[in-house]
């Protein structure tokens, strides 16, 4: 493999795991959609390029998908219920932003540290793919952790799926990727509709949901 | 070319940036008028400031010791040393064995011990809010700078900036993420000790938001021109470093002709240029931030130098 | 007859599904429950088939001795199970807990949930057995928040995000494998057959197989319910209908289990690689005490067997772990007497939730006079489930101890104080229940209690007599697994 095509396959996915550390900075939630967004395209980029290098086009597929829903459909969504829903605007937090950071970057040293231990045999572009791979979903199981509202603990989660896809694609030639991409946006579908349907707004113990039937008629 | 001959560039380097650092104060000054629909001070204003000041009386105040008079001078003469080995249009610089990062960062840190004494010397409040306001940045920006230079020299196999620039210039260096974060964490930095806006406002003399200015209050005189001259080639030392880093095109090579001096030179001065406009430009389109938010941007800088650290061992030459 | 026989495999698996589409269409719950009922109950048969006609194996799908007793398992218990929720359901119709719109949409994925989980249990590839494992929790999920009260939703969404981070771990480890198989089988499918794997996993790189496992077993074991990452399965099994209860503790946790099981055979093929069996012992261990203590202070009865289940998925794991003749044979006869048991207990506990109108402890006294049928059926179950003779926990709760004596006697002893403290727990809760004076309703259930006999009569003869054959099969599957 060329240099040009490494270096540009390292310079997204370190991307990547740069703007998963920018979702864990923001303390505004349109501003963390907005992120995510970001961290979308990025990760478009990132299987788009893949999809490229290792001339395997049913990647293109998985990249379009990510780039159509969960950089537009997704965010606009959310941006949506959290206007409709009257969610509080503010990220609330479990734990102190920057204590989490400080681990975050812990979790990333240590994900390099096992993945370039481990993978030792793979190719280079594969070994780095993985290391931010495992960056992204620790950083991600990190945000699910430290956050209080449905809304962020969502984003996390769909960050954390972001690292796995960059994992998937990373792996090359690896069977079944737009199946699991697929998969994955349907799950996601299904909680942003939960959130939706439920009015999920923050923690369960902030917000009274029998009131909410009872005033609908609905109560039982 | 001999001895004479790199002696003879290294004291052009060090009299370049004593004479440039003014002007690129007040280039910085006149864009931000202009862009600010003012017309301005003239563009030569701060070297006229800096005679003014130096002719005056220097008043001291009647607690000060000993420390408040020599501060100055040693600010003054730590922060020149620092711009000087800092290769601006030439690299092969006679003291450019001496030209390390972490020389320069300790320079920079002992100029702001002094100076963060010296607010504090004549026990004045302003003397000490500014003082600990200071440290408290310092405490995130030094670090900061220290991870940024280990990314460089991580990457670059030497913390000697000609032999970085030198690295910078070859095609081994590629696109990396480690280089573009160290970029912004550098910036920030830059922004953040320069007491720029949205870290400081070097133009404001209000109590609550002053912190660089807080600290020089109680001088006057000659003692403020040095201090103000210092500051200006800070401003000046850090455009020299990113530019040297990150844009080391045009640098003239070890046992370069004349010519190729001469296109250093020019390259050198568009570079100012070029980094006089960004920062005017920064500066006029952003807010000053509260001071307590001021952490927070200086913990990206330092976050962005930790990360980039660390994935530097994930890139190319694994 | 025959060519049913010879696709049953196929049958188990698209039988489900196409029910649930029917089921999706068709109202009147009376109906619906009636042809859950036959459904599961064809599959049912469609599984005991394999036994007779074992297809051969494919690059998605593969049967084999071992898959063949968690399947029939699993669609037994579903069998009796919807034989269950056909009475239970009624009753949520007329108490106004559920509407007609509800059940629909509760059989509609009773089905899928069942044709999920015969998926990742007869699934060859390991990537299509994730994606069968994340439909199945994803149905769970929805069954479990079904009621729409606040406590049923923050349950689901509990489970949600824990099994969601659970999946996400699994992918994690299975792409880990595909990189480990790469080299070897080259790329593409064959990197994701099972049976491609086991045979080439001795060259395969040991360090990945490790991590890989990690991830695996966390993942997994989330879904499992292995302490640190049990805290959804308490919640989960309160919040749900009683049905759906019953099949996550006899079913879904078995399902994730098979999934360990499989790949701690990759692991155990390659002789480089770390053994699988201490990771498995310890988090056995540490669920099993941990939720032994936990049995004491429940104050919801529902919540309470949730533990319990932790607490067997715990031993299970552990005989797992250890391997060898004897404890896996001890795993395999506890996996399978726990499910019967646990979900006989469920049967009991939902229709006494419903009689007494309660789910809390404190307020169900003396069953045994106000409903014997129910009462001494939850004494026998729990009493069952707490270990005592003669029934076939007690057999393989013993053998599993008699085996950890002989090989590890260190280990003998968390695991023995796990299973008194359990067993303390667990009688000191029934002795309120059970006797005393009747507090509540006293009012008979009309639900039938023919499930609920069936297991613990199955799991009494199971104590005093295991069929040769039985013995002999699993016997052989005990050797399958090392």
């Amino acid at each position: 493999m060329d240099r040009l095509s490494f270096d540009i396959a390292h310079l997204v996915a370190g991307g990547l795991v740069l703007v998963s550390f920018m979702l864990l900075y923001q303390d505004r939630l349109f501003a963390l959609l907005n992120m995510f967004a970001l961290q979308a395209v990025v990760l478009a980029l990132s299987v788009g390029w893949q999809a490229y290098v290792q001339d395997a086009p049913h990647l293109y597929i998985t990249a379009a998908i990510t780039l159509a829903f969960k950089a537009i459909v997704i965010p606009v969504a959310l941006h949506r219920i959290v206007a409709r829903l009257g969610i509080h605007r503010e990220v609330e937090t479990v734990v102190a932003t920057v204590p989490t950071m400080l681990a975050g970057i812990a979790l990333v040293s240590l994900s390099m540290v096992v993945m370039l231990r481990v993978t030792q045999g793979a190719d280079a572009l594969a070994r780095e793919d993985l290391a931010f791979a495992l960056s992204v979903v620790l950083l991600g199981l990190l945000m699910m952790v430290t956050r209080r509202n449905a809304v962020s603990q969502v984003v996390g989660f769909m960050s954390l799926e972001n690292g796995l896809i960059l994992a998937a694609t990373g792996a090359k030639g690896m069977p079944l990727v737009v199946e699991i991409s697929v998969a994955f946006s349907i799950l996601i579908a299904l909680i942003v509709i939960g959130i939706f349907l439920f009015r999920i707004r923050e923690r369960f113990d902030s917000v009274d949901l029998q009131a909410l039937d009872e005033s609908r008629g609905e109560s039982r | 070319m001999g001895l004479i001959g790199d002696l003879s560039i290294q004291i052009t380097q060090m009299l370049v940036v004593l004479l440039l650092s003014p002007l690129l104060t007040g280039f910085v000054r006149v864009v931000k008028a202009r862009l600010l629909r003012r017309r301005g001070p003239p563009l030569l204003q701060p070297y006229r400031d800096l005679i003014k000041l130096a002719r005056k009386e220097a008043i001291v105040a009647d607690g000060a010791s000993w420390l408040f008079r020599a501060a100055p001078y040693l600010i003054f003469a730590a922060t020149w040393v620092a711009a000087a080995l800092v290769p601006t249009f030439a690299t092969g610089l006679l003291f450019s064995w001496s030209a390390d990062l972490i020389v320069i960062t300790a320079l920079l840190g002992s100029a702001r011990f002094f100076l963060a004494l010296a607010g504090m010397d004549v026990g004045t409040s302003f003397g000490g809010l500014g003082s600990s306001r200071e440290m408290m940045f310092a405490t995130l920006a030094e670090p900061a700078l220290i991870m940024i230079v280990f990314t460089l020299a991580l990457i670059a196999g030497s913390t000697q900036l000609s032999t970085v620039a030198g690295f910078m210039l070859s095609p081994e260096v590629g696109l990396r993420v480690s280089l573009g974060m160290a970029l912004i964490g550098l910036v920030i930095v830059a922004i953040a000790e320069n007491a720029r806006i949205p870290v400081d406002n070097p133009a404001t003399h209000l109590e609550l938001t002053m912190v660089h200015e807080a600290m020089v209050l109680e001088y006057s005189g000659r003692h403020l021109a040095m201090i103000e001259l210092s500051s200006q080639l800070k401003l000046l030392l850090y455009v020299s470093l990113i530019a040297c880093v990150f844009v080391p095109w045009g640098l003239a090579p070890v046992d370069a002709g004349f010519s190729a001096h001469l296109v250093g030179v020019a390259a050198y001065v568009g570079k100012l240029a070029a980094a006089g406009i960004l920062l005017a430009l920064f500066e006029t389109t952003v807010a000053k931030m509260r001071v307590f938010r001021v952490p927070d941007f200086l913990g990206v800088a330092l976050m962005l130098g930790l990360l980039a650290t660390l994935l530097r061992f994930v890139s190319r030459g694994l | 007859m025959t060519a049913l026989i010879e696709n049953n495999v196929y049958l188990i698996l698209f039988l489900p599904p196409a029910t649930a589409v029917v089921l999706m269409m068709l109202p009147g719950y009376l109906l619906s429950a009636r042809l859950n009922m036959a459904s599961s109950f064809l599959t049912f048969l469609a599984a005991v088939s394999l036994f007779v006609a074992k297809p051969a194996s494919g690059n998605y799908l593969l049967v084999d001795d071992l898959n063949i007793v968690f399947v029939v398992l699993n669609t037994f218990v579903a069998f009796t199970t919807s034989v269950f929720s056909a009475s239970y359901i009624a009753h949520e119709l007329e108490t106004g807990h559920l509407s007609e719109l509800h059940l629909r949409f509760y059989h509609t994925l009773y089905q899928v949930l069942l044709g999920a989980m015969n998926l990742a249990l007869v699934a060859n590839n390991i990537g299509l057995m994730w994606v069968a494992i994340e439909v199945a929790t994803l149905t769970t999920v929805l069954m479990v928040g079904i009621y729409r009260t606040d406590r049923a939703l923050e349950a689901a969404w509990k489970y949600f995000i824990l099994g969601s981070v659970g999946i996400a771990l699994a992918l994690f480890g299975t792409i880990l494998i595909y990189m480990a198989a790469r080299p070897v089988v080259g790329e593409g499918l064959n990197g994701m057959v099972w049976t491609v794997l086991i045979v080439h996993v001795a060259k395969f790189d040991p360090a990945l197989l490790d991590l890989a496992f990690v991830f695996l077993l966390l993942g997994y074991g989330t879904k499992v319910g292995l302490a640190p990452l049990h805290a959804w399965l308490p919640d989960a099994h309160a919040e749900g209908p009683t049905p759906i209860s019953a099949v996550l503790s006899g079913l879904l946790l078995n399902v994730a289990l098979y999934a360990v099981l499989r790949f701690k055979l990759l692991m155990a093929a390659n002789p480089l690689a770390m053994a699988p069996g201490p990771l498995m012992e310890t988090l056995g261990l540490l669920s099993l005490v941990f939720a032994a203590f936990m049995l004491y202070r429940r104050q919801d009865i529902k919540r309470m067997f949730a533990y319990s289940s932790i607490e067997h998925m715990g031993i299970i794991t552990f005989a797992f772990g250890m391997g060898g003749p004897l404890a896996n044979f001890a795993g395999l006869l506890h996996m399978t007497m726990h499910s019967l048991t646990k979900s006989a207990i469920f049967f009991a506990v939902g229709q006494i939730a419903q009689a007494k109108g309660t789910q809390k402890i404190d307020d169900i006294r003396g069953l045994t006079l106000s409903h014997p049928v129910l009462g001494w059926g939850l004494v026998l179950g729990v009493v069952a489930i707490a270990g005592m003779p003669p029934t076939g926990v007690f057999m393989s709760e013993f053998l599993v101890a008699g085996s950890t004596i002989a090989r590890a006697p260190l280990l003998a002893v968390p695991l023995v104080i796990g299973l008194l403290v359990a067993f303390g727990a667990l009688m000191w809760r029934l002795h309120g229940l059970a006797f005393g004076e009747p507090t509540g309703s006293t009012t008979p259930v009309a639900a039938s209690s023919l499930p609920l006999v069936t297991h613990l009569g199955l799991v009494l003869l199971a104590g005093i007599w295991l069929p040769p054959p039985l013995v002999a099969w699993f016997q052989h599957v005990a050797a399958m697994l090392h």
